[in-house]
């Protein structure tokens, strides 16, 4: 089924003068369809339910190989956050599973052996905007969206490895109060200057993908060891590491990447 | 020493008197006193309160009452021990909290406006000051553990702490320190309580709104004694608002 979260996947280094852009394709999941509900949820929010989670998680293990990886998503919303009302239906045990997992795909980009790249295409609520922050380099698109930790407004608690994020992430206490204690909607161009966001991309969703991905490029140009790139940044991001790092995949899977 | 009024939905402790409002174990009681009133009082007003400190003459806070202490080590550390209870309190109230710095805030009194989530603070007279390097006493570790919370800029913390800058308004809003800037003490007042009933309309519920506000702040908090709430917990509650 389509899950509508695109991921697009740079060339490898050895192939600079032909940089590979994989066509926008649809990350297959193993979900099934979700059931309908009667709640604010639409499809085009990217909830982060275990499916989306798993087809993330698989499509990041799957970039083995590449010089960056760059995540995107098509719409109106990069995600809109954690998927309540799946939450809401699930049996209390299975709960903890979409944190767990949430939680799991942050260990599996800090550790991933390539540079990385959110291209914030809409909204980023919540887990949402916690994911992008998360990359190495934010680029958001400049006319449309807005980072949102939308917890206060929601009455919803922050539990500590996501608390984590935006303190290493966010580390001005202004930025990081506004953000989370006044749940100030950010635009880019005020998420650039509160240091948030490195790129305010003009234009629609495929200006900022391409403009993520041609920061991808020039990352991947650089030739850097993938392993220590891993190595560093998670030396750059000890605290967050340490609380995310036993719910990661156990090292990069050394797999070819698929090519369609 | 001080005062508690309540208006609509923001709560207003007054720091009374013209004088420097030293920080002492009377004036931290009464101050403990009516943040303990603020805190019962908005568990039964339910969602949406906010509270504002405030001072009366030219000070808002000159710290702790080191005449009182003179050069007892004992009586200063017992003043230096009071005062963290206080910030506790303020870090865990269950509501957003204004300063309206009305006047010097100078060592203690400079910590107790950064206890609060907001400050707006007057601009024609009056500064904020880290005394300590001048008068030749070490910081508290949780004097460091705020102060290190609250002002991230790498300058800002050594001009505040090292050089003992004295920071009027202005400056101190361009380094992220001061939110707000106002002509004089009755402007700073009204703006303050103006924001207040703004953060107050979003309705948050107060303990979620700590529980945020400590997960920004752990060091802090831990250096003031607070335990935060586990994960456990925190997952009980989400699963609670399903």
């Amino acid at each position: 089924m389509l899950l509508g979260l695109p991921l697009l996947f740079i060339g490898t280094p050895d192939r600079l003068d032909a940089v590979e852009k994989e066509p926008q394709r649809p990350v297959h999941g193993g979900a099934a369809r979700p059931r309908p509900h009667h709640h604010p949820h639409g499809p085009g929010e990217h909830r982060f339910g275990p499916a989306l989670l798993a087809a993330i998680r698989s499509a990041v293990a799957a970039s083995a190989g590449a010089g960056a990886l760059v995540l995107a998503a098509e719409g109106k919303f990069f995600s809109n956050g954690f998927d309540q009302a799946w939450a809401r239906t699930a049996p209390p045990h299975l709960q903890a599973t979409m944190g767990a997992a949430f939680r799991a795909l942050i260990a599996d980009l800090l550790a991933l052996p390539m540079p990385t790249v959110a291209a914030v295409t809409g909204h980023a609520a919540a887990a949402g905007c916690a994911l992008a922050l998360a990359h190495d380099s934010v680029f958001m698109r400049g006319s449309r969206g807005f980072l949102y930790m939308s917890e206060v407004d929601a009455g919803l608690k922050i539990v500590d490895f996501f608390a984590e994020i935006l303190r290493e992430k966010v580390p001005d206490a202004v930025a990081r109060r506004d953000l989370l204690l006044r749940g100030d909607k950010m635009p880019a161009g005020v998420a650039v200057r509160r240091g948030m966001v490195d790129v305010a991309v003009e234009g629609g969703v495929e200006d900022v993908v391409n403009a993520a991905v041609a920061e991808g490029e020039k990352l991947a140009a650089r030739g850097w060891d993938g392993e220590v790139v891993a190595e560093i940044r998670k030396a750059a991001w000890p605290k967050l590491w340490s609380k995310v790092k036993d719910y990661g995949s156990a090292g990069a899977p050394a797999v070819a990447r698929p090519r369609l | 020493m001080c005062t508690l009024e309540q208006r609509g939905r923001v709560f207003v402790l007054t720091l009374t008197g013209d004088d420097e409002h030293r920080l002492s174990h009377a004036l931290i009681a009464s101050i403990r006193s009516s943040v303990a009133s603020v805190a019962a009082a908005a568990a039964s007003a339910g969602p949406g309160t906010a509270l504002v400190t405030v001072g009366e003459g030219r000070f808002f806070s000159n710290g702790l009452d080191n005449i009182w202490a003179g050069t007892s080590r004992e009586r200063l550390q017992g003043l230096v021990d009071a005062l963290s209870p206080l910030a506790a309190d303020l870090f865990a109230l269950p509501m957003p909290t204004i300063a309206a710095i009305t006047g010097h805030a100078a060592a203690g009194g400079f910590l107790l406006a950064l206890c609060h989530d907001y400050r707006i603070m007057r601009g024609d007279r009056g500064v904020l000051y880290m005394s300590e390097v001048d008068i030749g006493l070490p910081l508290p570790p949780y004097f460091v553990s705020v102060l290190r919370s609250k002002i991230t800029a790498a300058n800002a913390l050594r001009d505040v702490t090292l050089r003992g800058r004295k920071l009027k308004a202005a400056e101190a809003k361009e380094m992220g320190i001061v939110d707000a800037v106002c002509p004089g003490p009755a402007e700073t007042a009204a703006e303050a309580i103006k924001l207040a009933e703004q953060l107050a309309a979003r309705k948050w519920d107060g303990n979620v709104y700590a529980s945020i506000r400590m997960s920004i702040f752990p060091e802090a908090c831990r250096s003031i004694g607070i335990v935060e709430e586990s994960d456990e917990e925190k997952r009980k509650h989400f699963a609670s608002r399903l």
